[in-house]
């Protein structure tokens, strides 16, 4: 496993090709990555470092930043309970803990069964629709706790296949058209120097 | 008072297909585009200057001078910040779900404007949906000719690159942000330059601008800049999203008049909030986001204008205003909003790192009646520490305005409800039953 596909390779350098700097397609990659194997496997880590010219290193510290992007496994559906303020307000905390009891897990874990990984998120901007849960990037709410069982009822018979891809799939739509970004013009890099209107610091404030 | 402006940036929101290309075109979708390439750019960016359009991102800095700081240089890039994280603000992620032509047509007029041919939507990660809509949209607006190479048959080039985040607040700040679409950890950038028209993306000039601010543009260069100026007063002119959320009864986003309506109208008005859940009485308010200071009852006949309300010791920030009514805990309310804080500090500067864990410790302890009555002290210091006086506007110690904004909540808390701190000291717990002991 986990080898980028011949076809998401494919898939990569159209999207570096968007981009005036190849290292700039790094999270973009690493999206395509997870939806293709649901996490950040190190194998797809060398690939996508082979593909953006910097160390496999450099895409793992990068990627570690991010909540959205996972190096360990997660299951099929990451639920993410968002607490913040305004969630709180209307009850998040409460149906954090009958996600807990309910999947038999508490937050960070993954259920036996590989179907849920539990989340506590921070404000997912759903604040109308408090408290707000998403499942792989999916909104969902105002869920209260009955409604949270029932959400995960439906995800775990496929009801919702179509509304919720599977975890780590950004975007259904793919770009498919564009023009090819031209080369960043590199200041102080070798080959070539800054030109004057390029000097840094003359449009102070 | 509440005025029935023009809906500027909402008109489609609502429309069953609002994002499709279909019904953009049919509600006068990319004329706005074709009239500003049939001026000058010059003219285009006066249109904007004339509007006085402050930028929706939360600093509320003229998006008009940010553009003109360009001009001494070759401008190379434009970013669009669509990475709203900022707790309770939900107006871009509406916006971008909604209307995803709207901010590719704005974004193409301000790079028109300020002569960039390569721009970039960076699109919050956890909005997939939205990310989806903007995707579509684009190749949709080069499929109509509205991007690519000879936009709209002016022999304009330019191409937008729809770029995700992955989840992190800090990703928002305008440097931070410009980090990570270099594929690099979003680690705001040490100032000066302190802006990116100086040394942006790759080094180059580049102009930042907020998802709502492009939403505005074609509805100003189709009216014109006097017509948005109109609307409003002083330098808060034309409409904008406020997002309302919290204990009312009617939690949404609302276009509003800027510094005609007051936080009253805007919380109790019944065709906007709707007054608090329950018939309950409002205990206190936040008026522009987590990072701003608290406001109580006697702040509601405010008008939600720029300067009023930075006069009044707060800010309007991202336009987020969170109602607190008579059964919220305060201490756990300002608990939540550090401990959001300390999860989302880059780590960069030891301040806002070490700072933001201490403060959300405290807090908790307190809250969960293991506090004593020298952590009331404790905590204030913790924040003296991040930011120097505890005033308002804070003084900084660090890269970015995050750390500063850690302390306004405790502050807010300590100042306008002193005896409740002391009540979670004395009674050893939390006196509002609903809360009992949270988990840290």
């Amino acid at each position: 496993m986990a080898r980028l596909s011949p076809e998401n390779r494919t898939r990569a350098e159209a999207i570096v090709a968007c981009y005036p700097k190849r290292r700039s397609a790094l999270i973009p990659l690493c999206h395509l990555a997870q939806a293709q194997d649901g996490f950040l496997t190190e194998e797809a880590m060398e690939d996508i470092a082979g593909l953006l010219g910097c160390t496999p290193a450099e895409v793992r510290g990068t990627a570690s930043f991010y909540d959205m992007l996972h190096t360990e496994p997660v299951g099929r559906h990451v639920v993410a309970v968002c607490t913040n303020i305004a969630c709180m307000l209307a009850g998040a905390y409460e149906v954090l803990d009958q996600a807990e009891a309910s999947l038999g897990i508490s937050v960070g874990q993954t259920t036996a069964d590989g179907e849920f990984t539990l989340e506590e998120a921070e404000c997912l901007a759903g604040c109308d629709h408090a408290p707000c849960v998403q499942v792989n990037s999916r909104f969902f709410g105002p869920v209260d706790p009955d409604g949270f069982d029932a959400l995960a009822e439906d995800l775990r018979s496929g009801r919702l296949s179509e509304t919720v891809p599977a975890h780590g799939t950004l975007s259904r739509v793919e770009r498919s058209v564009g023009l090819p970004a031209r080369e960043a013009r590199s200041r102080g890099e070798a080959g070539r120097q800054p030109g004057p209107t390029e000097a840094p610091g003359t449009v102070a404030e | 008072m509440i005025t029935t402006p023009p809906r500027i940036v909402t008109s489609r929101v609502g429309l069953p297909d609002s994002f499709t290309l279909e019904r953009y075109l049919a509600t006068g979708g990319y004329e706005g585009l074709r009239k500003a390439l049939s001026m000058s750019p010059a003219d285009v960016a006066a249109e904007v200057n004339k509007a006085s359009l402050l930028g929706r991102g939360g600093a509320g800095f003229p998006a008009g001078r940010k553009w003109s700081m360009l001009r001494k240089a070759a401008t190379t890039y434009l970013v669009v910040n669509g990475d709203e994280s900022e707790p309770a603000t939900f107006k871009d992620h509406m916006l971008i779900e909604s209307d995803p032509h709207q901010i590719i047509e704005g974004t193409a007029i301000a790079a028109y404007a300020t002569g960039v041919e390569q721009a970039f939507i960076y699109c919050r990660g956890e909005f997939a949906l939205g990310f989806e809509r903007l995707q579509q949209a684009c190749n949709e607006a080069y499929a109509y000719g509205a991007l690519g190479a000879d936009v709209l048959g002016s022999g304009y080039a330019l191409d937008i690159v729809i770029h995700p985040g992955a989840g992190a607040y800090i990703c928002g700040e305008e440097t931070a942000l410009l980090e990570s679409l270099e594929g690099k950890r979003g680690f705001p950038r040490i100032k000066p330059p302190y802006f990116p028209a100086a040394v942006g993306l790759y080094g180059e000039p580049t102009v930042v601008n907020n998802v709502e601010t492009v939403s505005s543009l074609p509805w100003i260069v189709m009216h014109g800049g006097d017509a948005f100026a109109a609307l409003g007063e002083g330098s808060s002119t034309g409409t904008r999203l406020f997002a309302l959320s919290g204990r009312v009864e009617r939690p949404g986003w609302f276009e509003i008049e800027m510094s005609k309506t007051t936080f009253r109208d805007l919380i109790y008005d019944p065709s906007l909030g709707g007054g608090i859940a329950g018939g309950k009485q409002l205990r206190a308010f936040i008026p522009g986001g987590v990072s701003s200071p608290w406001f109580g009852p006697e702040q509601l006949d405010l008008a939600l204008n720029q300067e009023a309300v930075g006069q009044a010791g707060s800010m309007l920030g991202s336009g987020s205003v969170v109602v607190m009514d008579s059964d919220t805990c305060v201490v756990r309310a300002a608990w939540r909003i550090a401990r959001f804080f300390n999860r989302e500090s880059c780590g960069q500067c030891t301040p806002c790192r070490e700072g933001s864990g201490w403060i959300e410790k405290i807090m908790h302890r307190l809250e969960n009646g293991l506090g004593r009555e020298e952590d009331i002290a404790l905590v204030l210091d913790a924040c003296d520490n991040i930011s120097p006086g505890l005033t308002w506007p804070p003084k900084q110690t660090t890269v970015c305005v995050f750390g500063p904004s850690i302390p306004p909540s405790i502050v807010s808390v300590v100042k306008m409800f002193p005896d409740e701190l002391l009540v979670h000291v004395k009674e050893g717990g939390c006196p509002f039953p609903a809360d009992a002991v949270r988990r840290g």
